[in-house]
């Protein structure tokens, strides 16, 4: 599909940049005219993949994490969050509701379902030792013009 | 942030501003510091003032329903939004709390 506008943003793994990132995207959305309850979803999905870049990609360590947001022409929001961190080796568990690695965090084991929920699309690739990437999608329909 | 107050055998804390990986963790020691200290029957958890929320919120609830039941404590989720209670419902935390 025609892409009709891009940013990327790469940003360090630090906790403090988790809500700077999902403003940051979310607002990029914005001139689709999303309505205030999809703004918000957007933020919460990108809020859990970059958390898990932080927590579980780059454990112990800092990192990058690289950032695209494109709007196509047939209105979706697209969102890739990719990290060279870890990595998961097994895509399907890690994806299941209450699977966590890290339970003893008070982890929820809930990122991956929030994003499912949110977010029309998302497709997670992996390979232990070279990172994951993200790429989830929204269909943002149309508001009538009620003016 | 996070304010608390006790009143008769309960503890009150109201959450403010947004929940996530980067707040949630000063905001558990604090709720756990004041449980630990009074021991209350009921431990409420007021999520008015609560702009944002990720999972990370459904951990911070999980964990002090973890705190109270081995001390019989309840605790209740009040004042969420529909945002809230759309992450919320994503958990089963229903099981474990009472959602107001
Ligand atoms: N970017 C990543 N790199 C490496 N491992 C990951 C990544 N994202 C997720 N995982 C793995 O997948 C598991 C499930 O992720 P999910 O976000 O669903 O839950 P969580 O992060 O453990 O808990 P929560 O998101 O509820 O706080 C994680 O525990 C972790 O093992
Ligand atoms: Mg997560």
């Amino acid at each position: 599909m025609e892409i009709v506008n891009e940013v990327n943003l790469t940003i360090w793994s630090k906790s403090s940049n988790e809500s700077y990132a999902r403003v940051a995207v979310s607002s990029f959305f914005t001139q689709l005219d999303p309505t205030v309850d999809e703004i918000t979803d957007i933020k919460t999905a990108v809020s859990e993949a970059v958390t898990n870049c932080i927590v579980h990609a780059y454990r112990n360590t800092v990192g990058k994490i690289y950032i695209t947001a494109r709007i196509t022409a047939d209105r979706y929001a697209y969102i890739k969050i990719r990290d060279k961190g870890c990595g998961i080796s097994d895509v399907k568990q890690a994806m299941e509701p209450m699977f966590t690695t890290a339970p003893d965090e008070e982890r929820a084991g809930l990122g991956f379902a929030v994003m499912q929920t949110f977010m029309d699309k998302v497709k997670v690739t992996s390979a232990p030792g070279k990172g994951t990437t993200i790429v989830m999608t929204k269909k943002i329909r149309p508001r009538r013009n009620n003016g | 942030m996070v304010r608390i107050e006790s009143k008769n055998e309960n503890l009150y804390a109201y959450l403010s501003g947004e929940i996530d990986h980067a707040s949630s963790q000063s905001m558990r020691e604090e709720i756990d510091f004041e449980v630990e200290k009074y021991h209350p029957q009921k431990l409420y958890l007021d999520f008015k003032g609560v702009t944002f929320m990720d999972s990370s919120g459904i951990g911070l609830v999980m964990g002090r329903y973890k705190q109270m039941e081995p001390i019989g404590g309840e605790v209740h989720v009040v004042n969420t939004s529909s945002h809230i209670k759309k992450v919320m419902s994503l958990s089963g935390l229903d099981r474990l709390v009472t959602l107001e």
